[in-house]
């Protein structure tokens, strides 16, 4: 198990147990966490899963792949800690990870 | 242009459900207009994931979404369906003969028998970035599409994005424009090279501009723009003069019209029962993603199954009292002839 938090826009946090294997997004429907929407449930194909990744867990985090890049173009708000939550990948390196929830997916 | 049909069915949405119900129902000799709000079939397959791989179609180990959508088209090409694309349906009422009106944006309307509605996650529509204050643009100085070109001349036209809209927008606006600036988060974009570099020829020669950033605020009054906010990719703020802005954000699937049809309702889909696949409309039915039943699991191959089965209480909807013969294309010589294999 890995503790994942999500804080929304207006503060609200929520603590969830994410599987290692499984993804951030996927933790956050299984959560029903608000404001991920996840469209196209996990093909990297539609940008309304995005997060801002807190700046203390950015390096553990990673970087974007070429394909999210291209994806985070239909986002809004984009920022250097912006990911689409179904490119992170849960482990126990990831245990105590936050993230922020953007204001809407759009 | 306005344009009137009479027909059999009326299929709505051109995804894999939808061609699958052109199948099915013409085994059964119900004649079929399919209509689609994307310019192409295929539905999701088509926008979301048309070179992604999906694994699991019977029988097809691996398919992408632009083959399985391609495979389809063929499968029911014996069945002479016409297609309508970038037609998007606003009205479906139930006409005093039992028969369908069925109307759409582009002035299309066909009287139908019956209607299937194959509608996945509703209509694609452009995504409106939720920048501050956009709606009040809207009518006059922000548009999601370009519907008449001759709308954007000389006026100061900013096209946000990097796709292959914002990028064959730019190109062909250009030229009528007073000015044009693209507007993008980074300086890398996913349209064609080619398109790419023409615009950078453009920029290069002094007829346009590019600028890397994302829109944060607008300005204007009474609903007439005058400047776009932009934070650049930079951290540098800065405004952009525009009086015409064209936002390129991609497509997303909303309910739309169906919401209005005076169908029972559950969670934004379409109720339906799971022997006939009718709505509470008969006559009505819904197959795939955009039905709700106990135990539906979103699946394309789900959508097939509900087609089968949609064709069956369709054909007595059409033919009533007529019996149904059930009959396999492996040794039905009369489906073989419908498919013109014999």
């Amino acid at each position: 198990m890995a503790k994942i938090t999500f804080t929304q826009h207006n503060g609200t946090e929520i603590e969830t147990n994410g599987i290692p294997g499984m993804t951030v997004m996927e933790t956050a429907i299984k959560n029903q966490v608000p404001g991920i929407d996840a469209d196209c449930g996990g093909a990297c194909a539609c940008a309304t899963c995005h997060v801002y990744v807190e700046a203390e867990w950015m390096d553990k985090v990673g970087a974007r792949n070429p394909m999210e890049e291209d994806m985070l173009d239909f986002a809004f708000d984009v920022r250097p800690e912006s990911r689409l939550s179904c490119q992170i990948k849960v482990s126990d390196a990831l245990d105590g990870l936050r993230v922020r929830v953007p204001e809407k997916q759009f | 242009m306005a344009e009137h049909f009479e027909t059999d069915a009326v299929i709505i949405g051109a995804g894999p459900c939808g061609i699958f119900s052109v199948f099915e129902l013409g085994l059964l000799d119900i004649r079929c207009h399919v209509i689609d709000i994307l310019d192409r079939a295929g539905g999701q397959c088509a926008e979301l994931y048309p070179e992604k791989p999906i694994y699991d179609i019977p029988a097809l180990p691996i398919v992408t979404g632009a083959e399985l959508t391609q495979r389809l088209l063929e499968q029911a090409k014996p069945f002479k369906a016409e297609f309508h694309y970038n037609q998007m349906v606003t009205e479906l009422a139930k006409q005093p003969d039992g028969r369908f009106l069925v109307k759409t944006d582009g002035e299309l309307s066909f009287l139908s028998k019956i209607v299937v509605v194959a509608a996945g996650g509703g209509s694609f529509q452009p995504k409106k970035p939720p920048i501050p204050g956009i709606e009040a643009y809207e009518a006059k100085s922000v548009y999601y599409s370009v519907k008449k070109m001759e709308t954007f001349r000389g006026r100061d036209v900013l096209i946000v994005g990097g796709g292959d809209s914002a990028l064959d927008w730019t190109l062909n606006l250009q030229p009528l424009a007073k000015s044009l600036t693209l507007l993008h988060r980074r300086d890398e974009f996913r349209a064609a090279p080619d398109s790419v570099n023409k615009m950078r020829e453009l920029v290069a020669a002094g007829k346009m501009q590019l600028k890397i950033g994302q829109v944060t605020g607008l300005k204007g009054e009474n609903g007439v723009l005058s400047a776009a906010t932009v934070k650049g990719g930079d951290g540098s703020v800065f405004d952009v003069t525009t009086n015409a802005m064209l936002p390129f954000f991609g497509l997303t699937m909303k309910l739309g019209p169906v919401a209005e049809w005076g169908l029972n309702l559950h969670e934004n889909l379409v109720k339906v029962d799971t022997e006939k696949f009718e709505t509470s409309t008969p006559g009505i039915f819904a197959v795939g993603d955009i039905n709700s039943y106990p135990g539906k699991v979103k699946l394309i191959l789900s959508g097939f199954h509900e087609a089968a089965l949609m064709a069956q209480e369709a054909f007595h909807h059409i033919n009533p009292g007529q019996r149904l013969v059930f009959q396999y294309t492996t040794s039905s010589t009369n489906l073989q002839k419908k498919l013109g294999v014999v």
